[in-house]
């Protein structure tokens, strides 16, 4: 069920954000979901895009310093509360969440949570048995 | 079975070394004090004469010679012979000031081009090799000096310069290099190229000579490795003659210096007083068979140790330590004596790449010292507090080798500029007012 990300060094310069995105975007790649991590001197730029493979070419290409990391994608009833549903099962079955982003989608009435935790399988486990939905890479590419 | 260009010479025993070098220390300090006024009042000034200097012990006599000195007799201060007899110059790549111009008859050139023929030798060439020279030419003397010694040990010769990287690798690859002669950081940079385009297993290099720039034993791993070469080490400086005062032989534990022609002193920096061999101090030359530029005791400012331990390649010539650093390259950081060469290996021991900058900066009274180096994927995490607690690895690491806290910021790859020459270490903006 992991989705792969990827999570792009930055320098936290003017500009640098976008010549990433421009990159990929010129490449014909889709952005499906993006957050940026940022310190004083450099940001991670972490995103999930329709095709990682030639993403990951493109950034070889460019000599950007990447890596591709396995998150869990959720999906939320897009009503007030629902974030925190989940935030709560996962917090009192003792996962962490290393970080937590959150996008809406265009169509469809519900929001996407995509998470980082230490153990992927664990917390699948926990959230299925809580009967929230995950999403697949090929949903989020579909979104 | 170890090779040598001079055989005679690279293996003479200590007695007939010593015998030539009196005879040749003897002869030039006539000559300088008889066609050199400079020479001619120092010594004058000190009650010396030719006569009084017949063995290098008495060496100690005379006094010393510094790059401010030669600045001082530019251009043509200290040429000891006529003019019509010199048959080119190379200079330094002097940033500031004046520069130093060198002067050199066609004797001087054969005796460079030796030097660096016994480097090449020593590093394993002959005449079946292919010798890729991408030194600069022109007055730096990197290309002009391994240029010459390719000739006469009969490489066939590749003059790139330096430059051009993808044609540096095409030649490289078409032509079937066996040996490279280009400066440490340029090396590193065309291993990295190589890589990249991923043509490593069409070369054909099987040594490469680095000099010019302090480099570690880190980056020589590095540059073999990349590069699949015996990197050698190789010493010299325009004043002297250019590249080949010392070289590197197979042992790669410091590098063998051309006594026949240089001899080599060690001094503290801070009295004058020479030191005897095995302790660390300020490296002074002596040329002893130059015509048109012969300098008498030139300090060099880089530090180092001289050992005459017995070398496994079996010369006999006396050999230096590589320099722990230069004073010219030494910073001073809130009254700590500073060397990238320190910072270098540190970052390398940490998985960096070999490429970085050291700005040093003053706020207020206090100066500031930070480290700037490229992101690689061994180090990169996609977490904020991973790639913090990495910082912190290599802040800690520069403190307990510096002294000193240095601030480091993590850049993009390949976002330190890169002369394809020299490359730019050190920016100090304490300087700008
Ligand atoms: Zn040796």
């Amino acid at each position: 069920m992991a989705i792969k990300q990827l999570s792009i060094f930055v320098e936290n310069k003017a500009g640098k954000i976008v010549e990433v995105t421009e990159l990929l975007a010129k490449n014909n790649i889709d952005l499906r979901a993006l957050s940026i991590a940022d310190t004083q001197d450099y940001g991670i730029l972490r995103t999930i895009v329709d095709d990682t493979e030639k993403a990951k070419s493109v950034l070889e290409e460019n000599g950007s310093v990447y890596k591709v990391t396995e998150v869990i994608g959720v999906e939320i009833p897009d009503v007030p509360g629902g974030m925190s549903k989940v935030m709560r099962i996962l917090s009192d079955n003792g996962v962490n969440i290393e970080y937590v982003y959150a996008f809406i989608s265009r169509s469809k009435e519900f929001a996407y949570v995509v998470m980082r935790v230490r153990d992927n399988e664990k917390a699948e486990k926990i959230l299925t048995d809580n009967g929230i939905n995950l999403v697949d890479e090929n949903e989020i590419s579909d979104i | 079975m170890e090779r040598y260009f001079n055989k005679d010479i690279e293996t003479a025993s200590r007695e007939t070394m010593q015998a030539l070098q009196n005879e040749r220390l003897a002869a030039t300090v006539k000559r300088v004090y008889d066609n050199v006024e400079y020479y001619r009042n120092k010594m004058d000034d000190l009650g010396l004469t030719p006569d009084d200097i017949k063995t290098t012990d008495d060496l100690k006599k005379l006094p010393f010679l510094s790059k401010d000195d030669l600045r001082d007799a530019y251009p043509f201060g200290l040429l000891a012979t006529d003019m019509k007899n010199c048959v080119r110059i190379q200079s330094t790549s002097g940033t500031t000031g004046r520069r130093v111009v060198a002067f050199y008859t066609q004797n001087d050139i054969d005796l460079w081009d030796e030097c660096c023929a016994r480097a090449l030798t020593a590093a394993g060439a002959d005449a079946n090799d292919v010798v890729q020279v991408s030194y600069g030419y022109g007055l730096f003397t990197g290309g002009m000096g391994l240029n010459g010694g390719s000739h006469k040990v009969g490489c066939l010769t590749l003059p790139m310069s330096s430059g051009n990287t993808d044609r540096q690798i095409q030649f490289m690859t078409d032509l079937g290099a066996t040996v490279l002669c280009c400066t440490p950081s340029y090396a590193s940079y065309l291993g990295e190229c190589v890589e990249e385009k991923g043509v490593k297993d069409q070369l054909k290099l099987k040594a490469g000579i680095f000099g010019a720039e302090a480099w570690t034993e880190e980056m020589r791993r590095d540059i073999e490795k990349k590069l699949g070469l015996k990197a050698f080490d190789i010493y010299g400086l325009t004043e002297i003659s250019g590249p080949g005062v010392a070289f590197e032989c197979s042992e790669q534990t410091g590098m063998h210096i051309n006594e026949d022609h240089f001899i080599a002193e060690i001094i503290n920096p801070e009295t004058g007083e020479v030191l005897p061999e095995g302790e660390k101090g300020e490296l002074v030359f002596t040329s002893i068979s130059k015509e048109a530029f012969p300098l008498l005791r030139y300090r060099t400012r880089d530090i180092c140790v001289l050992s005459r331990k017995k070398c496994s390649c079996g010369r006999t010539l006396i050999k230096m330590a590589k320099p722990m650093g230069r004073s010219d390259d030494m910073l001073i950081v809130k009254g700590v004596n500073v060397f990238p060469s320190q910072i270098e290996m540190v970052l390398l021991n940490k998985g960096l790449t070999s490429n970085y900058q050291i700005v040093v900066d003053r706020v207020g009274s206090s100066d500031k010292l930070e480290v700037l180096v490229e992101m690689t994927p061994e180090i990169f995490s996609d977490t904020v507090n991973a790639i913090s607690e990495k910082e912190q690895e290599i802040i800690e690491a520069l403190k307990s080798v510096l002294g000193i806290y240095a601030k480091v910021r993590i850049v993009e790859p390949k976002s330190i500029v890169r002369s394809e020459g020299k490359a730019v270490r050190v920016i100090d903006k304490r300087h700008l007012y």
